[in-house]
């Protein structure tokens, strides 16, 4: 059986949606068997991001109403070994689907894959406890404001209360600039005030920008930071330890940064 | 009014501003969502006063707000109850 593994936020546009299309394609690049399930029902994403909108036949929609085979709802990503997507219905709406479909959809994608990364929609209602319903283990994605961590104490909440215990942080969007000059929550305060573990923290990064132009997943470019940072999640999701670094010292910026985001051991 | 303070100068510093304001907001956010708490300090409250005093229970208001600290001004946040009290019993005449 795989893991289910939900992303999830609270508020809107915090970055749910690239991490998942990240994590996915670093799992798959590690050579795990992985496949993307796009909850947010409506208003998809993730094939965008995944550059792959133009593959689309059927939607979980259609899995779920049976209107086709499991299998037939699934796009392999043929750029990685075994990276498939299934992409949500763009013309229903969240309540098409229930949490018991939702469950038993899971679960028949666990027994196919080593990783099911479901990327929830924004809000606390109905879709977001459809993208819970199966999942075993959650990842709450952040920025450093004080309206997104707010709204992920809130997540983190009902996950505790839906028996998801111990979700993991992933704080997105950090501007080391702004946090040098005292202007910028660090991972410090966020992680202090959530109380959670932290999974990893990922810059304010130009290339994510570029890379959604472009379809393809900033985990691939070598020189993109965010990438970096996505490549380290990954390895820690696999069970590896890569140490966090300080923000505080007084280094360089660049080994600064690569403290930070799991360059250099400490 | 101070205007300088108000807009927070040229930057530097206002994490701490967002960190307060934050760790304020989550104190009631977290009491807010487990209907339960209040329920429980209600109860417990009730136990402790009554060895001392007969309170109208009905009339028990218990809430979660924020105040202006006196020494300082500063806001934090309060557990506020209202406590009508019947009267005094015996034993502590
Ligand atoms: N680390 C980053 N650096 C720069 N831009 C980013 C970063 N992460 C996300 N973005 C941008 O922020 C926007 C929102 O990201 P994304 O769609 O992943 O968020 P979301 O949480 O899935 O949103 P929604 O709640 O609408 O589903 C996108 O335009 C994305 O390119
Ligand atoms: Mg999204």
């Amino acid at each position: 059986m795989g893991e289910v593994i939900v992303i999830t936020s609270g508020k809107g546009g915090v970055g749910k949606t690239t991490t998942t299309a990240n994590i996915g394609t670093g799992l798959a690049l590690e050579g795990k068997s992985v496949v993307l399930l796009d909850a947010d029902i409506g208003l998809r994403n993730l094939d965008v991001v995944m550059g792959l909108e133009n593959r689309i036949v059927y939607d979980l929609v259609d899995v779920v109403e049976k209107t086709c085979r499991l299998k037939q709802g699934l796009i392999k990503d043929k750029r990685f070994p075994n990276l498939f997507l299934m992409p949500a219905a763009q013309t229903k709406d969240k309540s098409a689907v229930t949490p018991e479909q939702m469950m038993e959809l899971t679960k028949n994608l666990a027994e196919e894959f080593e990783y099911v990364l479901v990327d929830s929609p924004a809000g606390i209602e109905q879709g977001f406890k459809n993208a819970i319903a199966g999942a075993s283990r959650s990842i709450v994605v952040t920025t450093p404001e004080v309206s997104a961590v707010r709204d992920a104490d809130r997540i983190i909440g009902l996950l505790e209360a839906n028996d998801l215990k111990n979700p993991q942080l992933l704080i997105n969007r950090i501007k080391l600039e702004m946090v040098k000059r005292g202007d910028m929550m660090n991972i410090d305060d966020i992680v202090d005030i959530l109380a959670i573990d932290l999974l990893g923290v990922v810059p304010d990064d130009e290339q994510i920008v570029i890379s959604t132009n472009r379809g393809e997943p900033a985990i691939v470019d070598d020189r993109s930071l965010a990438g970096q940072a996505y490549r380290n999640i990954v390895k820690r999701i696999l069970g590896d330890n890569i140490p966090f670094m300080s923000l505080d010292t007084d280094e360089g910026l660049i080994t600064k940064i690569a403290r930070v985001f799991g360059f250099v051991r400490k | 009014m101070d205007l300088f303070k108000f807009f927070g100068r040229s930057g530097g510093g206002s994490k701490d501003i967002a960190k307060d304001r934050l760790q304020l907001l989550l104190i009631h956010d977290r009491a807010n969502v487990s209907p339960q708490f209040l329920e429980m300090v209600r109860g417990d409250l009730i136990d402790v006063i009554s060895d001392y005093i007969e309170i109208d229970e009905s009339g028990l208001d218990i809430k979660l707000t924020r105040t202006k600290r006196e020494r300082d001004g500063a806001t934090v946040p309060a557990l506020v109850a209202n406590i009508p009290i019947r009267k005094m019993k015996e034993k502590i005449r």
